[in-house]
């Protein structure tokens, strides 16, 4: 299927290229963002009625895992306020051009670090105090902070979004999934780029900012590491870059090499399964567990959770493609193959999401009209009912999601064990597996 | 040609899978009471198998704070006080496995307080493991006739 260019449509393309748009919307987030650190630190401290749990865990998660990540790839990271306040000082302007002469240090990233193994760590951390961070709006309210001044201290040493690049938790899988989006944005003609004098893209212009996420979008192959901020298109001198329509999952066909993208792959595959079974399961003492930090049941947990990520799901991911008589050496084969997880790893989230959302969807009415848990009732909704929603059709919804996944799992497997020289059968049993045990957990 | 019909030979055997009617064994309905235990954040018992026609009694016990149960699929509920009992009584009209879960605020990981009510067998499970199987075997030969069928294009 060819792409479809959607920046040939001229009033598409002058919303994305004009600032203003772009800008409102930023300005309506980072007022929701700065409310969601307020309500957390000063609202009601109970988690179901206050702002920031109800709003970021529940709606903002719902909106990013349902519809944005499979259907718009990077779009919330071209919207995220996170990076913001950060490039506005480190520019030491709103929309002005940039100035010339650097404002702050101006660093390089360490290119030790130029990879997202920083992200998985982020991710990690969030994750295995995810049971108290997801319920407890002060622990959530400083979390938000410490990202947005995390991000703006990085601005101010480091060049460009350094912080969304190679540190923010969410970015890191963001990433990887955005592979999967039907949208990309990609030059049209490489010759262009190739003689193109000054780069503007890369190293901005008069007309705007040099990449923010540290991206040549000349050599750009997939959407893993593009934040679809549209600087390029602005800058760009020639009309050479579009915004395009495109299969899903267009990108998995060439498989990454990459381990810690591949880790990545396992990392999100690895957590869905165990927040089914943690937090939607049954099980009491695993709940226990996960929200007693700092207990001795819950350092059990935290090596659990780190053995079957590392250890467990990889290893026996490897068991398929061990064979010593392949010449591509093993890390390239597992990297490349663990490209097979990231459609299922996705779709687990989705049916994680759907039970969780839709249970606690019917909260978000009532914290609309009282954010802060302070007797408001500011649209008439503060004494909504609490209702689980379209109870009869999650398990469906939920088979599906994971049937798919298989199927496109199996379909991405095929491709990449053909890339590296093995047979997939070992691989589709794997994620068949893997689908059966999500099954279990979740119907 | 052949792909396409191969594709509509396993879609329909998917439909089978996933609604093809069961054999039902026919137990006779009986009177069965649990009495659940609730503490933060947890059911004792958590899980919880009754046949269906069963009329099913709960009998909540809250140990610290006021928690409740509610029955997915079923949409009734009950509130217990600490240290008392509430009863629920609903005949499980409805096969196959519901979470029950607290619908009173009881601290901060009251959404996750959540227990499984099986009703007869969870047929949708099977059903849907029997999905995955034929999932992940139908790739293989829809694939390959895919494969051929591009080939044969390009040619």
């Amino acid at each position: 299927m060819n792409r479809i260019e959607l920046t040939r449509n001229r009033f598409l393309k002058n919303i994305l290229v004009n600032r203003y748009p772009q800008l409102a919307v930023f300005m309506v987030m980072l007022v929701g963002y700065i409310f969601a650190i307020l309500a957390g630190l000063i609202g009601t401290p109970v988690g179901s009625h206050n702002f920031s749990i109800v709003f970021v865990w529940i709606a903002w998660w719902a909106v990013l895992i349902l519809v944005a990540v499979p259907f718009f790839g990077r779009g919330w990271c071209a919207i995220c306020p996170i990076p913001l306040p950060g490039e506005w000082l480190q520019r030491g302007a709103v929309l002005a051009p940039p100035d010339k002469k650097p404002m702050w240090l101006n660093l390089r990233w360490p290119k030790a670090l130029r990879n997202i193994w920083l992200q998985n760590i982020s991710f990690l951390l969030l994750a295995l105090f995810s049971s108290v961070l997801l319920t407890t709006p002060n622990i959530t309210g400083i979390v938000l902070a410490v990202m947005l001044f995390g991000a703006i201290g990085l601005s101010t040493i480091f060049e460009r979004r350094a912080f969304c690049r190679f540190l923010c938790p969410v970015g890191g899988f963001i990433g990887i999934y955005s592979q999967i989006a039907p949208i990309e944005l990609r030059i049209k003609e490489k010759q262009v780029c190739a003689s193109c004098i000054g780069k503007p893209c890369y190293n901005g212009s008069a007309a705007g900012y040099g990449c923010p996420w540290d991206v040549f979008p000349g050599g750009l192959t997939k959407n893993t590491y593009c934040g679809l901020c549209m600087e390029c298109i602005r800058t760009c001198p020639h009309d050479n870059i579009a915004v395009s329509l495109r299969p899903f999952s267009a990108d998995l066909a060439k498989p990454s090499t990459r381990m810690d993208e591949a880790f990545k792959a396992f990392i999100m595959f690895g957590s869905a399964m165990i927040y089914a079974g943690v937090l939607l399961g049954p099980w009491g003492f695993l709940k226990d567990a996960a929200y007693n930090v700092g207990t001795g049941a819950w350092f059990v947990y935290v090596l659990a959770f780190l053995v079957l990520i590392f250890g467990v799901l990889p290893g026996t991911f490897s068991l398929g493609f061990l064979s010593t008589k392949n010449p591509i050496p093993f890390k390239q084969r597992f990297a490349s193959l663990s490209t097979s997880l990231i459609p299922l790893g996705l779709m687990f989230w989705v049916a994680f999401s759907l039970s969780f959302v839709m249970t606690n969807a019917s909260y978000i009415m009532a914290a609309l009209s009282d954010p802060l848990g302070l007797g408001w009732n500011l649209f008439g909704t503060a004494d909504a009912v609490w209702q689980p929603m379209l109870t009869t059709i999650l398990a469906p919804a939920q088979t599906l999601s994971l049937v798919g996944g298989l199927i496109w799992s199996a379909r991405t497997a095929q491709k990449a064990a053909n890339e590296v020289q093995v047979s997939s059968l070992p691989l589709i049993a794997y994620s068949f597996i893997a689908t059966v045990i999500m099954l279990w957990l979740l119907l | 040609m052949r792909f396409y019909f191969s594709l509509l030979l396993f879609v329909m055997a998917g439909l089978v899978v996933a609604f093809a009617p069961l054999p039902v064994q026919s137990i006779a309905p009986q009177e069965r009471t649990f009495r659940i235990n609730a503490r933060q954040y947890a059911y004792s018992p958590s899980e919880i198998h009754v046949n269906p026609g069963d009329t099913v009694t709960f009998e909540l016990v809250s140990t610290d704070v006021v928690h409740g149960l509610y029955v997915d699929g079923y949409g009734v509920s009950v509130e217990a006080d600490p240290g008392q009992t509430a009863t629920l009584t609903f005949t499980a009209n409805k096969p196959g496995s519901f979470r029950f879960r607290c619908n009173v605020t009881c601290g901060a990981m009251h959404p996750f307080m959540i227990g499984k009510l099986t009703v007869g067998t969870n047929d949708w499970l099977y059903r849907a493991i029997g999905l995955a199987l034929l999932a992940a075997i139908s790739v293989f030969p829809l694939s390959s006739l895919f494969n051929r069928n591009r080939k044969k294009e390009v040619l």
